[in-house]
């Protein structure tokens, strides 16, 4: 029994050069020495992994270690899995909230807020919120808008609201998951430091969308200039964010590829942001609420009208 | 085993007897068979028991008759009649007019699924089914204030039937977020309240934004 650990030793370097041929998701935080060695933490774990850490008799730090990034142990099937992705108090949520508002220059969100607990429930809810926000504060513009004209009928457009929440749950899903996949390839070409796991992506993604809430709701102002400061200024903010998240991962990657991915991550929330106001939100005929129109342009008013 | 080779039960001791239930344990609704009541009894418990749930959701207490029995009867009824009223409403050429019947019965239902699913990986104690029950039965201040909008309506569609109209969904709004809480909150951990409460509140304005636009052709 006195050779049972070396056996097991070969064997777990033999499981991890497996696995690094797989690629998984893996999450290592910036800080720790460089001496643990680097561990594959799949979503799914089989519970003989765990074994061989505890019978290799790693010591309290390391356990603890392992154990931050093996928290999802529960088979994929059972509710307790998903559970653990709703594993937030108020005050850790209203806190990432905050941190995806102020970013503060230099510090990464992932590492500041998510620090291994990514969670579901705020890019669910700030997606939900956002889709509702959008519909509501376009239709609100345009109503305010189209007020004062004769043949205007009021409606409530309900079918934006469908369109609104495919295109921004798509943006949240689907952006991290071509994000995440590109920076596994790249993983495997080049080993970095800094990797994220799925989850995470996904976290700073919706958080990131935060600001998008009030920005959208100061969009009923109908004046084209305040609109556009608007954007830009919510664009820098959760721009600056996902910016300062990703670019410790692809740093250390060929310089081109790494802003050409940066430079990708910023237009599509551009491209996001900039399409929210031009579909939703309709422009606004006049850059100042003149009380008159000048008889020329009634006939354009009239046929602009739907 | 060996000890046991030698017991055996003699013939001529008898094993017989009577094995009842004790009568005390038997719940007095087991007392007779549904089946052969008239069906107008068996109608009227049932809707007695919906109406004196509408009635603890108008005068929301800390009773929990809503929780424990709970049907889904009320729900359907408020979530039907919500769901009629809307319809009606104005729809240009391009049917970028209100909510579609579909839609609002899908919006109801999965948005209640959505706050009961988000309660319970947040650690709720409440069962699926209760919760269902409490956020449908919920909807019945907003299906008030359906009415109400469709009678002010029916008036004018001037600025003041607008202005009536935003004070009553407001108020009939306040009134279903409170009482569903009511309910609810309690079965919550502590630490994560406003987590839960929050999806409610939302659920409930989208429910109050659709009722305020509907507009009549």
């Amino acid at each position: 029994t006195a050779c049972l650990p070396m056996y097991l030793f070969a064997e777990f370097d033999d499981a991890a050069n497996l696995l690094a041929a797989n690629p998984d998701a893996t999450t290592i935080s910036i800080d720790e020495p460089a001496e643990i060695p680097k561990k594959q933490h799949g979503r799914l774990q089989e519970p003989g992994r765990e074994e061989d850490d505890e019978l290799l008799g790693t010591d309290d730090s390391d356990k603890t270690e392992l154990l931050a990034g093996q928290k999802k142990s529960a088979p994929f099937w059972t509710f307790e899995y998903y559970q653990t992705f709703f594993d937030v108090d108020t005050y850790q949520v209203l806190d990432r909230i905050k941190g995806s508002v102020f970013p503060v220059p230099g510090k990464n969100f992932v590492r500041l807020y998510i620090r291994s607990n990514p969670d579901l429930y705020g890019p669910f809810w700030i997606c939900a919120t956002l889709v509702f926000t959008i519909a509501v504060s376009g239709n609100l513009s345009n109503f305010f808008i189209h007020l004062g004209k004769p043949t205007y009928h009021y409606v409530p457009e309900f079918r934006k609201v469908s369109i609104a929440a495919t295109t921004i749950y798509a943006y949240a899903w689907l952006v991290p998951l071509a994000l995440w996949g590109f920076l596994m390839w790249r993983n495997s070409k080049v080993m970095n430091i800094v990797s994220y796991s799925f989850l995470e992506i996904v976290c700073v993604y919706g958080y990131s969308l935060f600001i998008y809430i009030p920005t959208a709701i100061l969009w009923i102002i109908p004046q084209k200039v305040v609109r556009w400061v608007l954007m830009v200024f919510s664009l820098c903010l959760s721009g600056s964010v996902l910016v300062m998240t990703f670019w410790p991962a692809v740093r250390d990657d060929n310089r081109r590829i790494a802003l050409a991915t940066v430079g990708t991550i910023v237009l599509l929330h551009a491209l996001l942001s900039v399409g929210c106001l031009a579909y939703f939100f309709d422009a606004p005929e006049l850059d100042f609420p003149a009380p008159f129109i000048p008889p020329h342009n009634v006939t354009t008013v009239a046929t602009r009208n739907r | 085993f060996a000890g046991l080779a030698d017991v055996s039960i003699s013939e001529d001791i008898p094993v017989e007897g009577e094995i009842t239930i004790p009568v005390g344990s038997r719940s007095p609704d087991e007392d007779f068979s549904t089946l052969d009541e008239p069906v107008r009894d068996t109608i009227m418990r049932d809707l007695k028991a919906v109406g004196k749930k509408f009635v603890h959701v108008m005068y929301p207490k800390k009773s929990s008759a809503l929780l424990r029995d709970w049907d889904l009867w009320g729900p359907l009824v408020l979530c039907v009649s919500l769901a009629l009223m809307l319809q009606g409403g104005s729809a240009d050429s391009k049917d970028d007019g209100g909510p579609q019947f579909a839609e609002v019965f899908v919006i109801i239902w999965f948005g209640a699924v959505v706050i009961t699913l988000n309660s319970k990986l947040l650690g709720g104690t409440i069962s699926f089914f209760q919760s269902l029950c409490v956020l449908g039965y919920c909807v019945l201040p907003l299906t008030v204030a359906m009415l109400v909008c469709r009678l002010v309506l029916l008036a004018g569609s001037g600025t003041i039937s607008f202005i009536i109209r935003l004070i009553v969904v407001v108020a009939m709004f306040g009134w279903s977020t409170l009482a569903s809480t009511a309910f609810l909150a309690d079965s919550q951990p502590p630490n994560r309240k406003a987590l839960v409460v929050y999806p409610i509140f939302l659920f409930y304005f989208v429910i109050s934004w659709m009722i305020l636009t509907f507009t009549p052709q």
